[in-house]
């Protein structure tokens, strides 16, 4: 991974020397609420229901050991033991108290952490998929691009005060698990016209209120440009995106309102001003960022040692784990392990500061050190040996890490809801419960097979509800807390948004609810077939009529 | 007091801003002064100011962009970009297409709501001069221009990013 260097270093060092300067300055009253307000979001600090919340970058969802040592010791030093994985890569604790944070920061710094742009009308922490680097279908690697992203955008003093937040995610592997084309600009690694690797560059994808697609907005941008072209995009949003009206103000309704061929235009005029100056990529500077990405110290093994294959046949369990929760490692001999955090009764992405302890003895024996947080809320141990990997798994047994329910139905993406989070109209952790009770068979999970739920509670759309194969949203009838549901989202390379199926449900009617559109799926799926390509076979119309059918 | 920070030092300022689009009658009224324009202004009344005994700049408001003073703009040795409210991001582009590609070398000036903590970001993307706000504390705005000892991006007042100096 990525490791500081002296600029690194003294740049953060002067951040938090300036945050503890603004800190100091508010408390004594010199500062107003609303002048602080944006230099807090800008270093991922919020007050919310109970107390200030603080949300810490982890670029790209990359922690070493080390770094996750550190959490786990401010969980316990700085929180009430506990933290929480967001759906952008990030950890959030609910507890800090507002005049700890500057050595809350400095603490983070000692192990190259920190909050910056966490939060806030800028450009937030670049994100990519969990598996990029030891994904079987990748093209390129995406963390040395992410990286070189996020210096250009870190303390980037033209973008600060855009009209909105926003947000950046590279994919370079053929299954999109980085949900990139909901999010402001979406990167892919492509292969150009003569086979070099280069970018296709999307604009204008987001969830919230107003959930878009993005659109193409350059076709093929060679490495060296990569920098001048987000710029020039950044520069028509800031000058051109709206500023009346925050519920209109982040790209994608630019893009909507102009055309994408008008934005195009646009952007592609101010790149020609700016392409092939100084911010043009060296491959000094792209050599680089890379060679902090390349291979661990791997061995030279084979693939299905007999210690997994007999252990497979023996053990019914691991097998049902391995099949679910290891995926294929482009290097023989080793797998790719996810860690799901979804067990029933716990808010996912919850994670306690024991767990995060470990978390990285399970990294330094079984992976390098190292682990990944994905946007799902989960964990990967990218690199572990398949002859350890029962072993490993004997071990999160008995720590309770061993839910093997990834990608099945009760794998929630869920937001922190109504019980810790200021702007939500209902809760979402509870509901999540519900259905993880109403579904507690492992063997009828693996039936079902493959089936996003993706929980909001209010429309701000953190739990990314447009893009769950089930989507459920929280809302606000005088008072009361409903939930819509919508169905036929995806988030992957074919992403789609999911349609509203009907009038909102009560609270205690969800599970039975979820129950029956997993009924109308079974009945109606094809051999093979999963939750999502039956309903685009079959349309809204069946999960709506068994739905809404009156009780006889 | 002195409300105007210059190349990091507080000096008197020797230009008058007319904030309200009045008419050229004022022109009239007090002549030989260094006025700073609105854009309107200078659209409408670039005459009445030909004949006009003192100096001029322009200022812009934050929507208005520096394409609309085009290639004239050289003939100013002011032009302020005004922050209407301090978030408002837009005079950060302006100022740095003003340096960039139109490569004025006059003073740009920060006006409207400016403050401590915006001062460095200003600083980078080209502002040379700053107007600052009535309740800031003048000392501690220029200890603002160290907040950071560097930058990672091309800016102006680094026009080499860091990773063509690391």
């Amino acid at each position: 991974m990525y490791h500081y260097d002296k600029y690194d270093h003294q740049m953060l060092a002067d951040r938090v020397a300036q945050f503890r300067d603004q800190t100091d300055r508010y408390l004594d009253g010199k500062l107003s609420d609303a002048e602080f307000l944006p230099l807090r979001l800008q270093n991922g600090l919020y007050v919310q229901r109970m107390a200030p919340m603080l949300r810490i970058a982890v670029p790209y969802g990359l922690l070493s050991s080390t770094q996750l040592r550190k959490l786990a010791y401010i969980a316990r030093e700085y929180d009430k033991g506990y933290g929480h994985f967001t759906t952008r890569q990030n950890i959030q604790f609910n507890w800090p108290a507002l005049e700890d944070v500057p050595d809350l920061l400095a603490d983070l710094a000692e192990v190259e952490m920190h909050a910056i742009q966490t939060s806030g009308n800028c450009i937030r922490n670049t994100t990519t998929d969990q598996f990029a680097g030891v994904a079987a279908d990748e093209l390129e690697d995406s963390r040395p691009w992410c990286e070189i992203i996020r210096q250009w955008s870190t303390f980037h003093p033209e973008f600060a005060y855009l009209p909105r937040k926003f947000k950046i995610a590279v994919c370079g592997t053929k299954v999109d698990q980085a949900a990139t084309q909901v999010h402001d600009i979406g990167i892919y690694l492509i292969e150009g016209p003569e086979r070099q690797v280069g970018f296709r560059i999307l604009a204008g994808g987001g969830l919230g209120r107003t959930p878009m697609i993005g659109q193409t907005v350059f076709e093929f941008v060679e490495k060296p440009d990569l920098l001048t072209a987000l710029e020039a995009i950044l520069r028509v949003y800031n000058r051109e995106g709206r500023r009346d009206n925050k519920y209109k103000a982040r790209i994608k309704i630019l893009v909507k309102e102009l055309g994408i061929e008008a934005f195009r235009k646009k952007a592609c005029a101010e790149w020609e001003r700016i392409k092939g100056g100084p911010q043009t990529l060296t491959d000094q500077e792209i050599e680089r960022c890379k060679s902090y990405f390349v291979d661990p110290p791997y061995d030279d093994l084979p693939d299905a040692p007999d210690t997994l294959t007999s252990a497979l046949k023996e053990n019914l369990l691991f097998a049902s784990w391995y099949s679910q929760n290891v995926r294929p490692h482009r290097k023989t001999g080793y797998g790719i392990v996810t860690l799901c955090f979804k067990e029933t009764g716990v808010a996912p992405g919850d994670i306690t500061d024991r767990q995060l302890d470990y978390l990285a003895e399970l990294a330094d024996h079984y992976s390098f050190g190292e682990v990944r947080i994905t946007h799902e809320q989960n964990i990967v141990l990218a690199d572990v040996r398949q002859d350890q990997l029962f072993e490993l798994w004997r071990k999160l047994s008995a720590a309770s890490l061993a839910t093997a329910n990834l990608n099945l139905m009760t794998d929630i993406i869920c937001c922190p809801g109504g019980d810790f989070c200021a702007l939500a109209n209902a809760k979402s952790i509870p509901i999540a419960e519900s259905i993880q009770r109403e579904f507690p068979s492992q063997e009828e999970l693996t039936d079902i097979g493959e089936l996003d739920i993706n929980i909001s509670g209010c429309m701000n759309a953190c739990g990314h509800h447009h893009v769950g194969n089930i989507g459920i949203l929280g809302v606000d009838k005088k008072g009361e807390e409903f939930y819509q549901l919508s169905l036929g989202g995806s988030s992957k390379h074919d992403a789609s948004l999911g349609k509203i199926i009907g009038p909102a449900f009560a609270q205690e009617e969800i599970p039975s609810v979820i129950r029956r559109i997993v009924d109308v799926y079974r009945e109606h799926r094809q051999e093979g077939e999963a939750f999502l390509a039956t309903y685009r076979r079959i349309g809204m119309d069946p999960f709506k009529e068994k739905v809404y059918a009156k009780a006889d | 007091m002195q409300r105007l920070i210059k190349n990091g030092e507080l000096v008197n300022d020797p230009w008058t801003l007319l904030r309200e689009a009045t008419g050229p009658e004022i022109l009239k009224i007090v002549p030989g002064k260094n006025f700073i324009v609105p854009l309107r202004f200078w659209k409408l009344y670039r005459s009445d100011m030909d004949d006009y005994a003192g100096a001029f700049g322009i200022w812009l408001d934050s929507q208005e962009t520096v394409g609309d003073i085009g290639e004239e703009m050289h003939k100013f040795p002011v032009i302020a970009l005004n922050f209407p409210v301090f978030s408002d991001g837009r005079a950060y582009t302006n100022a740095r297409e003003l340096r960039e590609f139109y490569k004025y070398e006059g003073e740009v000036r920060a006006i409207g709501d400016v403050l401590r903590d915006q001062l460095f970001y200003m600083m980078r993307c080209g502002f040379d001069a700053f107007e600052i706000r009535h309740d800031q504390e003048p000392e501690a705005c220029l200890k603002a221009f160290a907040d950071f000892q560097t930058g990672y991006q091309a800016s102006i007042d680094q026009p080499q990013p860091l990773f063509r100096r690391r």
